[in-house]
């Protein structure tokens, strides 16, 4: 709204539109017009996006938005198409996809129903359970062993939704810190500030990789939630969305175990440590028959 | 006992440069600017014409009386926009870098303000009296007599607010910009090893600053013995 | 065009409890003047002590109180915020760091903040006060031991007592810069009066209302700490020095 404002106040600045190729709409259009895709990932979101030691971005999420990148290029017939990295947080990802700064976004987001009211989700990546990750003598066995104990989650997740809201309907008495990024999460727990993180098992196995002694460590508790990542792409382009759907489904089916294995059962940069994360009937399922739906 | 494990930060130099070199280009494009405006905000602060000092004053005392870090989230919040609008590019760009160099000029300036007033408050009276009776204008008298005396003398506190605002550039933080600080913070999350990185970085910071403020204080130093 | 909305501080905050986002914001305001208080105590105290030794006639406290300014004047106020709150419980001494790990959470970033924020602003005191002391004419240090008080007498009775009179104009801007400066605080998760802002930004998307509000409120601090500080100043003017009138 905003934004709209301005532009009409500063109309005088704004460059006219270039006269448009045929057919083409929306994202596709102005990826055509302009030579460029702008692709969103994430900093730090292990073995998700992340940075190597190269600057380079890598990861799970990120091998399938190459696809989808490859896919571009084909349908447009750009084989010099430039890729623009715009990196992006848990807090900047929505707005950067919505004012157009960034084309696709894939890392580790979450489809559900409430942000598809802003944006819209490709075809699901990874299917992940919301856990714990505790100490092997913490005693910890569930949630409901987290009684009066400090609990950290990182901020703005639905980890952090879901466990406020157990805090206050079983009247646990948590104290349920919530930490910037997943890193600080880790670090809180690592360092003996909260006994048990909650999030999801995939990042969490990420960030026990990141553990000086990994073995002392373990995922376990009933799964709170199912969370489905997806690719966020623009609101309503269903062109685009097409595409993407379509080269991520393709991708999944019949390499997605491949890929699985190479980010999370295989040594990863940039420490070459093995994330040993079993494959799950969630994503067995997933890449037998890809889709894009929500699970709330 | 922590047991510290250093291993993340050799490997991650050439990114960890990369993020100085946003600090450095932060630090030196609103340095430049800074001084630039502040020296036109110091002058109008004492020119006849009270609308004009009035403006300035406020100007001054409105970004000296609000924290940076609501500096910054406001900027963050407004200039995106404007930005895009003012030198048309797309909304692709990342306009990140642009709207801290502006935050940062705009804030600093302000600072700077405060200083050159004082520089130039320091050698006003009867030098531009002097000038004036040579004949030169009010404009030629500032330019060629009063300014590069100013400047001379408060060089050393303008290089010493330049120093902080080095510092205060870490505060791109709020607005997720990767710079010096930023890339440790991000090396330091996707490692696990932010005790290490943020004692590196610490280390560095001081290194610089400690290193700089004693080359000014030498300078200083010498300023006065002329004198 | 932006859609007003000043109700939403009536409104009633998400999760439950009943108090509505005003509260919130005051609750920020509660913090912000608390954690800056407490720091402002830790920074006078230890700033005159530290102020002190920069002027005393031992080499071993002049290099002490010499290192500290050095330290936390050569460290972005941001990077050491860090290293209180993440690095200094790792490398405590004597079960320091277990024993702080274990406080309730906000009371963890509370301390931290607070011993960040004291001691940043103390290495600032400290060269106010040695100033201060060091614009004294060497006559008073002198006239002080020669009427038999010893050297600590002669800073108690003597030096200290106009050395703070006549910094009290840059301890206020000292103090403002403080409550300033608290904002950083909110990078680690301290609920005070920027991070509220922000939270409410996150919670209402009225970003425009709930800025306003916070800027509002940080120049309303300032603008009392300078009308106290200068009411103090009124109070503590020595007859006959510094002229009297002000300015």
């Amino acid at each position: 709204m905003r934004t709209r404002l301005l532009a009409a106040l500063l109309a005088c600045w704004a460059a006219l539109p270039v006269a448009g190729a045929a057919e083409l709409t929306g994202t596709l259009k102005k990826i055509k017009d302009s030579g460029v895709i702008s692709l969103g990932h994430r900093e730090s979101s292990v073995p998700f996006s992340y940075y190597d030691d190269k600057q380079q971005v890598v990861g799970y999420s990120r091998d399938l938005q190459q696809k989808v990148v490859e896919a571009v290029k084909k349908e447009l017939n750009l084989p010099n198409l430039q890729v623009k990295y715009t990196p992006v947080t848990s807090q900047n990802r929505i707005p950067l996809i919505q004012n157009g700064t960034v084309d696709l976004e894939c890392g580790s987001t979450t489809n559900n129903l409430e942000r598809q009211k802003q944006v819209d989700f490709t075809t699901t990546l990874f299917v992940v359970g919301t856990r714990l990750l505790t100490k092997k003598d913490s005693g910890v066995k569930d949630f409901a062993d987290l009684k009066g104990k400090n609990v950290v989650t990182t901020a703005g997740t639905t980890s952090e939704r879901l466990i406020r809201a157990m805090n206050d309907e079983k009247k646990m008495g948590m104290n349920i810190i919530s930490a910037k990024d997943h890193g600080e999460s880790f670090l809180t727990l690592e360092s003996g500030r909260a006994v048990a993180f909650m999030m999801d098992d995939a990042l969490l196995a990420g960030e026990r990789a990141k553990a000086r002694k990994q073995d002392e460590w373990v995922i376990l508790g009933t799964a709170q939630s199912k969370e489905a990542y997806g690719c966020m792409l623009p609101k309503g382009d269903a062109a685009f969305k097409k595409l993407a759907d379509g080269a991520i489904a393709a991708a999944l089916k019949t390499e997605g175990e491949a890929i699985f294995k190479k980010w999370f059962q295989s040594p990863i940069p940039p420490k070459g440590v093995n994330l040993g994360l079993p494959l799950s009937d969630d994503m067995k399922e997933l890449y037998k028959s890809p889709n894009d739906k929500a699970f709330q | 006992m922590y047991e510290f494990d250093w291993s993340s930060i050799r490997p991650g130099l050439p990114f960890l440069w990369k993020g100085m070199k946003v600090t450095l280009y932060i630090t030196l494009v609103a340095m430049a600017a800074g001084i630039a405006l502040g020296t036109v905000l110091a002058i109008l602060r004492m020119a006849k014409n009270r609308a004009l000092a009035w403006l300035s004053a406020a100007y001054v005392n409105t970004f000296r009386s609000i924290p940076l870090v609501m500096v910054i989230l406001w900027f963050f919040l407004l200039l995106p926009a404007v930005i895009e609008r003012i030198f048309s590019i797309s909304r692709q760009e990342d306009t990140r870098l642009t709207t801290a160099l502006v935050t940062f000029s705009l804030f600093q300036a302000a600072y700077y303000a405060e200083i050159i007033r004082a520089g130039i408050q320091s050698v006003k009276s009867g030098q531009m009296g002097a000038a004036l009776a040579l004949g030169m204008t009010n404009g030629q008298a500032m330019r060629l007599v009063v300014l590069p005396q100013a400047f001379r003398n408060m060089a050393p506190l303008l290089l010493t607010q330049t120093i902080i605002l080095f510092q205060d550039s870490s505060l791109v933080y709020v607005a997720s910009l990767a710079d010096f600080f930023g890339v440790a913070g991000i090396i330091g999350t996707r490692d696990g090893r932010q005790v290490e990185l943020y004692l590196f970085a610490g280390a560095v910071y001081f290194v610089a600053c400690f290193i700089l403020s004693s080359l000014v204080k030498r300078w200083q130093n010498r300023l006065k013995g002329h004198a | 065009m932006h859609n007003w909305r000043w109700e939403v501080f009536l409104e009633p905050a998400q999760g439950g409890s009943g108090a509505t986002y005003l509260d919130w914001v005051l609750v920020g305001l509660r913090m912000t003047a608390a954690v800056s208080l407490c720091s402002w105590v830790i920074a006078l105290l230890w700033g005159s002590l530290m102020g002190i030794f920069r002027t005393y006639p031992s080499k071993l406290l002049y290099g002490l109180s010499t290192a500290y300014v050095e330290v936390f004047r050569n460290i972005p106020l941001l990077v050491q915020l860090f290293l209180w709150y993440f690095v200094a419980p790792e490398v405590a001494p004597l079960g320091l760091g277990a024993w702080f790990k274990q406080l309730h959470p906000n009371l963890q970033l509370f301390v931290a903040s607070m011993l960040c924020l004291g001691f940043f602003t103390g290495a600032r005191i400290t060269e106010q006060v040695r100033a201060g002391i060091e614009s004294l004419s060497r006559g008073q240090k002198a006239a002080g031991l020669a009427m038999g008080f010893t050297l600590p007498q002669t800073y108690r009775h003597v030096l200290l007592p106009m050395a703070f009179r006549i910094i009290i104009p840059p301890l206020s801007s000292e103090c403002v810069n403080l409550v300033k400066n608290s904002a950083v605080a909110s990078t680690i998760g301290l609920m005070e009066l920027a991070y509220q802002g922000r939270q409410l930004v996150d919670y209402t998307a009225q970003s425009y209302e709930s800025f306003i509000a916070v800027t509002a409120l940080y120049v309303a601090l300032n603008l009392l700490i300078l009308l106290f500080m200068r009411w103090v100043e009124k109070k503590a003017r020595v007859p006959g020095f510094m002229g009297g009138g002000g300015r």
